[in-house]
């Protein structure tokens, strides 16, 4: 079996996303999402602190301390992009209007919650940022995270231990080992990886899966 | 003739008392004021409320304002970041309050201020600790969350240019919560770098109309590059 790295898994992502769809990428590891996105098609970025249309990181030495993404990294703007200021940014988000929102998890339940905003830790210090508006408002919300915690568990749980980002939200979850709809009858696996069959999966992941005709 | 300039920073923030709720604008460093902000620390008020969607970057703007132990309770979506440093340490200390807000909730309850609006149901945070205790209503088959405007004393934001009369563009994502915050409070300061005259701004891409801006200072500084 060979797990997907990061970028395997990015680019597994980014095909999925169509021609002239809205998309929000999570901070950290969705972000690498926008370097695979195929040529050709026209995807608009959305970034909350009230962009759309963000373009490529600059090269060095052109940064703009003004031109920023949510992850504070310098970005630049396609021609035909748009700023506006924070209301008008979630009112995209909450409004409904972003197709896509790609968004990183420590857990994601058979139900489809997702924990991904705080361990829970008494001494963690809390910070939230938009991933709950995300959440609730993108019309699709996908998940890209590893199938396994470093101690080998699970990260696909009967029900999240993290505290909630939000109940019911996730459409799909990407992980390394394999690609997963979440269905009100349950998670039906759509791909896995190269050498690694159905039944290893179902054994590695500890909640039922249901597999697609179409997945290996 | 109205002209809202006024000579100094230290001249537009000079009537803040001590317990005044503040907003400050910004997203990171973008569109911080802190030429205001410098100013707010060398005027002295204490024991402030701060809204801004982070606790502060680094050393300087919010962080020094925190580091110099004025704030008394800061409201914000994303206070732990790698340079919050200074907010990490009161907040250990116990010696800031948290109220931490959904970014997007954060934005719509300062426009709710800013536009006379008493509460509002949004779908986001339902179901999750942020909305405990919070009354939550069922609409259209969906679950929402009541939340409250959030009204602030003086707004302290950054813009590009500026005629007398108040009206204000902004610079890229630097715009982030300036345009809300300049509705929500009683007083808004904005720092400028550019004053221009009366009918230079076109009237059709004009952000922030004048009136929800009481004073400006013209601060003039070179753009810096992004670390």
């Amino acid at each position: 079996m060979k797990k997907l790295d990061r970028n395997e898994m990015a680019a597994r992502v980014a095909r999925d996303i169509p021609e002239g769809a809205y998309v929000n990428l999570g901070i950290g590891l969705p972000t690498l999402v926008a370097e695979h996105l195929p040529k050709g098609r026209e995807i608009l970025l959305h970034s909350e602190n009230g962009v759309l249309g963000v373009g490529p990181r600059p090269a060095a030495g052109d940064e703009d301390e003004d031109l920023i993404n949510a992850g504070k990294e310098p970005v630049t703007l396609l021609t035909g992009g748009a700023y506006f200021h924070h209301a008008d940014s979630f009112a995209m988000i909450r409004g409904r209007h972003l197709d896509f929102a790609v968004l990183g998890a420590f857990q994601v339940s058979v139900a489809g919650d997702l924990a991904n905003w705080h361990t829970g830790a008494a001494d963690a210090i809390p910070a939230v940022g938009g991933a709950m508006d995300l959440a609730v408002g993108a019309k699709k919300v996908l998940v890209m995270m590893e199938h396994l915690t470093k101690s080998g568990e699970s990260k696909l749980v009967e029900r999240c231990t993290y505290p909630l980002t939000g109940a019911r939200c996730v459409d799909r979850v990407y992980t390394d080992l394999a690609v997963i709809d979440v269905k009100p009858d349950g998670l039906h696996v759509v791909d896995i990886v190269e050498g690694l069959s159905f039944e290893e999966l179902q054994r590695l992941t500890g909640v039922p899966l249901k597999k697609l005709a179409s997945a290996a | 003739m109205i002209d809202k300039f006024v000579a100094s920073a230290e001249a537009a923030l000079a009537d803040i008392p001590d317990g005044a709720t503040i907003m400050i604008g910004g997203f990171g460093g973008a569109g911080m004021p802190v030429a205001l902000i410098d100013a707010l620390i060398a005027q002295g008020a204490r024991e402030l409320t701060i809204v801004n969607n982070n606790a502060g970057n680094g050393d300087s703007g919010l962080a020094a304002l925190i580091a110099a132990k004025r704030v008394r309770k800061i409201l914000c979506s994303f206070p732990r970041q790698t340079d919050s440093w200074h907010f990490d340490k009161a907040y250990r200390a116990r010696e800031i309050e948290l109220e931490l807000v959904p970014q997007g909730t954060l934005a719509e309850r300062i426009r709710a201020a800013g536009a006379g609006i008493g509460g509002f149901f949004t779908p986001t945070a339902y179901g999750t600790r942020l909305a405990e205790g919070k009354e939550t209503r069922r609409i259209g088959g969906r679950d929402y969350v009541l939340e409250y405007p959030i009204h602030a004393d003086y707004a302290l934001i950054k813009a590009d240019r500026a005629d007398r009369w108040g009206n204000l563009v902004y610079r890229k994502t630097a715009r982030n919560f300036a345009p809300i915050m300049a509705t929500a409070a009683k007083c808004t300061v904005v720092q400028v770098r550019e004053s221009v005259e009366l009918g230079a701004l076109d009237p059709e891409v004009i952000v922030t109309p004048g009136i929800f801006v009481k004073r400006i200072v013209r601060i003039g500084h070179s753009l810096r590059k992004a670390a």
